[in-house]
């Protein structure tokens, strides 16, 4: 880029020269706003990330972290950690990866208070005026039943007896050994209501790569939306007032409904 | 010897200490000076924010909170008392790189082979505009997801990754591309700290009377263009642009050149 505002001491410029800079200034500003804003738009896609507790959704979360990294400071396990360049994850943000350290529930949250502009959101782990690191929703552990050995009808509870939340955030179900007939399988079941997505169970599991793994609730959870509503639940039925669609867009069949039973289609027909 | 180089050596010894502290608190938990240069907490209750971030986080549509907002007005106080860019000779690690790329450039003798440097200085203030309009259009902070200063900052506190790799390349763009290219027309922090030091009070001033046209001051100044006055005119270095790095007092033999505090009003470029 070529001066484009005249400095002290410059030859004046001749419009063709002023208008040719001008130019050239859009072409590289425009070249250099595509591929910057292209770059930021992939590094912050990523969606398979644990934040700390009490962090925002997302996208308010990558608007309002400022990457200091005092949570990772104040977290007295060395759970989490800032990603740096090379991890493939927005880079300077806060994460932790349970497998490697979970997030071990300190009742103080040493990390949130820290948090300098509120991307930690201290009232979001708060009950009652006090912090509650039972209320945060770092995650959901969900548990893939093909590889883990209690389905297989092995005994194991590593992940209830590592639950800081047990029997509230995972509970051991009875059901029979369908194989054997005999015996009975105790099946690990997670709670969505009360796992804080700690990570505690995908650390203590004892299977080579963990059958039992926490992922963020966008990602685990799905979306019923509002066509489909429990009649039978009075809250569940206060979301027909979010249904939106008053007009079916569907044709309805102009053909009067027929009893299918009775038509026999004329091969009885004489 | 030390004399003449005494303010380098504070610069020095300003820049690497602040790391050192950030790295102690991380490491050891010595908690004088928490966190990195984008937000920290000095002494467990001062905050302490990069004015420039937090404008990114507005643009983005972020809430700003309260400790964030005194940390950036105390950031921005200081360095308008002691001079918007002080942040990048006195504070900035990078500063350490790039010092280290103009001084193989004036011993190879490159600047003699490229005499011109074919870029505007102005770049950075379109960085400023660009990255602002980023932040608003995607909602994130645009400049903090690429900038090589975070990087290195925060890789020397929390552990580097590729982050030498941003080293690398400042180093070697100013070295062989540009002369003082990151720091004196590309990197919008500097560009927004020297908008910040046209406030500033405690300025470089020249005495004309003293001064012999060595041209050594304007050889070692990586913002060459702020001496414009030297052996012209008894003025003052008003330019926002001047990091106050000092190296032009120490080059000078004459006592030419010495630092001063600026009037409130009636000067000018």
């Amino acid at each position: 880029m070529s001066n484009n505002i005249p400095e002290k001491g410059q030859k004046n410029l001749t419009r063709r020269e002023f208008l040719l800079n001008m130019a050239r200034t859009v072409g590289l500003v425009s070249l250099g706003g595509l591929v910057w804003s292209a770059y930021v738009d992939e590094v912050t896609a990523s969606s398979l990330l644990l934040r700390p507790p009490g962090a925002l959704k997302e996208d308010d979360f990558l608007s309002t972290c400022i990457k200091c990294g005092m949570c990772v400071e104040a977290c007295p396990f060395d759970t989490l950690l800032l990603a740096k360049p090379g991890d493939n994850k927005p880079i300077g943000t806060p994460y932790f990866t349970p497998r490697e350290i979970p997030c071990y529930m300190c009742p103080d949250i040493p990390c949130v208070p820290v948090c300098p502009t509120g991307a930690l959101d201290q009232s979001s782990v708060t009950t009652n005026g006090k912090l509650d690191i039972n209320v945060a929703d770092m995650g959901l552990a969900i548990i893939d039943n093909n590889s883990c050995i209690a389905f297989w009808g092995i005994q194991c509870d590593a992940c209830y007896r590592a639950c800081p939340l047990l029997g509230e955030a995972i509970s051991v179900e009875y059901s029979k050994n369908e194989r054997t007939g005999k015996h009975a399988l105790m099946t690990p079941v997670v709670h969505m209501d009360a796992c804080t997505g700690c990570g505690l169970c995908e650390k203590a599991c004892v299977t080579e790569k963990a059958a039992i793994f926490v992922l963020p609730r966008e990602v685990a959870l799905g979306h019923a939306g509002d066509h489909y509503i429990r009649s039978w639940d009075e809250k569940d039925e206060k979301r027909l007032e979010n249904a939106t669609a008053t007009t079916t867009t569907t044709e309805i069949s102009k053909r009067s409904a027929i009893d299918s039973l009775n038509d026999l289609g004329g091969i009885l027909d004489d | 010897m030390i004399s003449k180089n005494k303010y380098l050596i504070l610069r020095r010894f300003t820049q690497i200490g602040i790391m050192a502290l950030y790295i102690a608190a991380n490491v050891w938990g010595v908690n004088i000076l928490t966190g990195n240069l984008s937000s920290s907490l000095f002494l467990g209750m001062i905050p302490l924010s990069d004015p420039y971030a937090a404008l990114q986080m507005f643009a983005a549509g972020a809430v700003i909170s309260a400790d964030l907002l005194i940390g950036v007005a105390i950031i921005v106080v200081f360095y308008m008392l002691v001079g918007g860019r002080a942040f990048c000779s006195w504070v900035c690690p990078v500063n350490m790189i790039t010092d280290l790329s103009n001084y193989i450039r004036r011993k190879a003798g490159f600047n003699a082979i490229q005499k011109r440097q074919p870029a505007s200085r102005n770049m950075r203030y379109y960085v400023i505009l660009i990255s602002l309009i980023i932040s608003f259009a995607l909602g994130v902070t645009a400049f903090e997801f690429i900038s090589p200063i975070s990087m290195i900052h925060r890789g020397l506190i929390f552990g580097l990754g590729f982050g030498w790799a941003a080293m690398l390349v400042i180093f070697l763009f100013d070295l062989f591309v540009l002369k003082n290219g990151w720091c004196g027309y590309i990197c919008p922090l500097g560009g927004f700290y020297s908008i910040l030091a046209n406030f500033s009070f405690i300025k470089v001033s020249h005495d004309v009377d003293k001064c012999t046209e060595c041209m050594k001051c304007k050889e070692v100044c990586p913002e060459g263009q702020v001496l414009h006055m030297v052996g012209k005119k008894t003025m003052k270095v008003l330019s926002g642009e001047c990091t106050n790095c000092a190296r032009c007092i120490e080059v000078c033999d004459d006592d030419a050149l010495n630092f001063s505090i600026k009037k409130f009003i009636g000067e000018r470029k």
